[in-house]
């Protein structure tokens, strides 16, 4: 790979074995940060797939907007454009100038605003999720890891633990319970309710990856010297954590952050699709692609507008993710 | 540049006089009374490892195992020996990072062995370390002039003309461009790094400081600058130096006592041209043969060392350089030969210490493991 600037330096250095001050027209540093920035800013496919989030995201955010203009609500049944059989009328699943993306079989909903409403919800749980479960693994991590002793101990048993829970069937065994302790059984679950619920599932199991990482990384750096150094000068917990740590971890944390998010995604659908968590009416991608699979060879077209966004969706999640890792750690194999 | 050395900041002066007061009883406890106070004193300090071996085994490393000597204020102490024996233990136990197994640590006269934190805190500022390894001993993440303030900033100091002043002044001091306290550790050089972990030690105007190996990492061109500049500071700031080396070389221009170590343990300490002139422990004198410069060599040869340093884990019975010294008899063996002191400030523990000018007549008692330089 290229020089990088500190051993074009010690070269000079070397050679000349003059003064050690080398002459240099900026005086402000480059930060690392800022150098990871430089190095992203070059990446195609970064680029490529970091602007397609941020169009995800934007259409997420700004999904009222968008329904404003396109004059169509997310619950709105257009029964009249189906025939007697249920099905959208004319081409593809009833696409046309109204209905971009045509109906809903059976129910005649318009998918292209609720599949605006479902990336709304999906990213929504997803970004919560992986913000949760981060603060927790940071926290925990760096408790375990700094501390050490018998709170390490707890903190890695407790990892264990959950590790050793089977997800999908707690989840499915957790979430009707919850349901019904608050609502009776005939009532109809609110969908702030759902989504609480699966952010709070994924919350439980998802932090101990981030912990792990976090301990970790927190060891190795806790025996470097300039941590020592900081120790020498009777530097207190705050300071070490929030000075000297963290300002070192958060690359790793941020790279593990952005892999999470597509994860939480692809989870959130594949709960919703076996009936966990989301009632029917919160658009989602895991319900709309449960409901497209009765209309898999009558009505193909319901299946493929969901299915290809949420490809999309964590397609580019993933790519941005790892050239992230690469641009924030230019060592790592690439 | 440094003119307000003298006057320590208000705060640190009106503690130093009242935490004298404090102590003053303790101290005449525990401190023989003597002209010149030291400024450390150290009796008796071990470290013990616990590590694990094979199977549920648990044995101890005895990385330190009793060592005795004084710094005085203003004073020089190089600390030799190979790499493993113990110089970097000891450095940090003198700077509190790790607690000592055994044995005691005095500062100034008041026992510093297992304070606390909060009692440690006014005695942080006196005592610095310098690391070895300028890549590591610099936080990646902060601008130089961050690293240099860190100091000043958890000890909630407020240098006179301001934290910025301050980190400039010290950036000066070491010979670093003032302007560039902006930048980061990766666009400095092995020895411009070196040198702001120096200012960052000398931030708080400390009383001592702890060098371990601090140009072992650099380029040999870069190694004298960096010394010159140690040797300057020391100096003009009147500073006290526990200045570690892996050989003799090193230390020469700079130590005014020294103490060589061998398997956690001192074998023998003295004056300068003591050690390099009348060194009486053999491993004092094969460590002196190692230098390049060979014109001090006297016509027995150079005296190579033969085998490993034993394991801390296990050292050899009496003497622990038994194992690699050509005088050993039988007494050694089995008698651990006490660090006696031999007049001048000298000491030495050794059965059979030698006598006269280096590598004098000891070519011929050496036998095997004695070279002729020419060969
Ligand atoms: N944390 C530790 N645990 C176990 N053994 C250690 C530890 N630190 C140092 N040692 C051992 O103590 C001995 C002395 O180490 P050190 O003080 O680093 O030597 P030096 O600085 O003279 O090279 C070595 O044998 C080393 O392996
Ligand atoms: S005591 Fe014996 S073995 Fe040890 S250094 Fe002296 S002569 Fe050699
Ligand atoms: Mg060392």
């Amino acid at each position: 790979m290229s020089l990088s600037p500190v051993e074009g330096v010690a070269l000079a250095e070397i050679e000349s074995g003059g003064p050690e001050v080398p002459e240099r027209k900026d005086v402000v540093g480059r930060s690392p940060g800022r150098l990871a920035w430089i190095r992203l800013r070059r990446d195609r496919t970064a680029m490529v797939s970091g602007g397609m989030l941020l169009f995800f995201m934007l259409l997420a955010l700004a999904a009222p907007l968008i329904e404003m203009l396109y004059g169509i609500g997310p619950k709105e049944q257009f029964q009249s454009l189906l025939d007697g059989f249920g099905m959208p009328l004319g081409y593809s699943g009833g696409v046309s100038g109204d209905h971009w993306f045509g109906l809903e079989p059976g129910l005649g909903r318009d998918i292209f605003i609720r599949l605006i409403y479902g990336l709304r919800t999906s990213l929504f749980i997803a970004f919560a999720a992986a913000v949760i479960t981060a603060t927790l693994g940071v926290v925990l991590g760096t408790l375990a890891g700094y501390l050490g002793g018998w709170l390490d101990a707890v903190i890695n048993w407790i990892t264990d633990l959950t590790l050793a829970m089977p997800f999908l069937v707690i989840a499915l065994a957790l979430t009707p319970t919850l349901v019904l302790r608050f609502y009776g059984e005939r009532e109809a679950v609110s969908p702030a309710f759902g989504v609480a619920v699966l952010i709070g599932v994924f919350a439980i199991f998802g932090w101990t990856s981030t912990a792990r990482l976090v301990r970790g990384q927190v060891i190795a750096l806790r025996e470097r010297e300039f941590v020592e150094a900081a120790r020498a000068s009777g530097a207190g917990l705050g300071h070490m954590v929030f000075r000297q740590l963290l300002p070192n971890i958060w690359a790793p944390i941020l790279v593990s952050f952005s892999l999470a998010v597509p994860q939480f995604i692809t989870s959130e659908a594949a709960l919703s699709f076996i009936g966990v968590g989301l009632s029917d009416e919160t658009p989602s991608f895991g319900r709309m692609i449960y409901r497209s699979l009765d209309y898999l060879q009558t009505d193909p077209a319901y299946v493929f507008f969901p299915g290809i966004t949420i490809f999309a969706l964590v397609f580019a999640f993933n790519l941005f993710g790892d050239a992230l890792r690469d641009a924030l750690d230019p060592k790592s194999s690439r | 540049m440094w003119g307000s050395l003298g006057e320590r900041e208000e705060r640190s002066a009106a503690e130093y006089r009242s935490r004298e007061r404090r102590q003053a009883p303790m101290s005449e406890v525990s401190v023989a009374p003597s002209a010149a106070e030291p400024l450390l004193r150290v009796r008796g300090l071990a470290k013990h490892f616990p590590v694990r071996t094979g199977f549920r085994g648990q044995s101890l490393v005895r990385a330190v195992d009793g060592l005795d000597f004084d710094v005085r204020p203003g004073e020089t102490l190089g600390l030799v020996g190979e790499s493993g024996c113990g110089k970097t233990t000891t450095g940090r136990m003198l700077v509190r990072l790790l607690e000592p197994t055994a044995g005691t640590i005095e500062f100034e006269g008041r026992d510093i062995t297992h304070a606390g934190r909060r009692q440690l805190r006014p005695l942080r500022q006196d005592l610095q370390i310098i690391f070895q390894d300028p890549y590591a001993s610099l936080n990646p993440r902060h601008t130089v002039g961050r690293i240099i303030a860190m100091p000043l900033q958890v000890n909630g100091i407020e240098p006179p003309g301001g934290v910025k002043a301050r980190v400039q002044e010290l950036l000066e001091i070491v010979g670093l461009n003032p302007e560039h306290y902006n930048r980061y550790p990766h666009e400095f050089s092995g020895g411009q790094r070196q040198r702001i972990g120096i200012a960052r030690a000398l931030a708080l105007r400390p009383k001592l400081i702890v060098a371990d190996e601090p140009v072992s990492a650099l380029d040999v061109s870069i190694q004298a600058q960096v010394v010159n500049l140690l040797r300057q500071l020391q100096r003009d700031l009147e500073l006290a130096f526990v200045f570690i080396a892996h050989d003799l070389a090193v230390v020469r221009h700079f130590c005014q006592r020294v103490a060589v170590m061998y398997l956690g343990k001192i074998v023998e300490i003295g004056d300068r041209v003591d050690i390099y002139e009348r060194p009486q422990h053999p491993y004092t004198r094969a460590l002196l043969s190692a230098i390049p410069d060979v014109t001090k060599l006297g016509p027995g040869g150079r005296i190579r060392l033969t085998g490993d340093v034993p394991t801390p884990l296990d050292p050899p019975s009496g003497c622990r350089f038994r194992t690699r010294c050509w005088k050993a008899q039988e007494i050694c063996a089995t008698e651990e030969p006490a660090l006696v002191s031999r007049g001048g400030g000298q000491a030495i523990a050794c059965h059979f210490p030698e006598s006269g000018p280096v590598a004098g007549e000891s070519g011929g008692t050496a036998g095997v493991t004695v070279e002729e330089v020419s060969k």
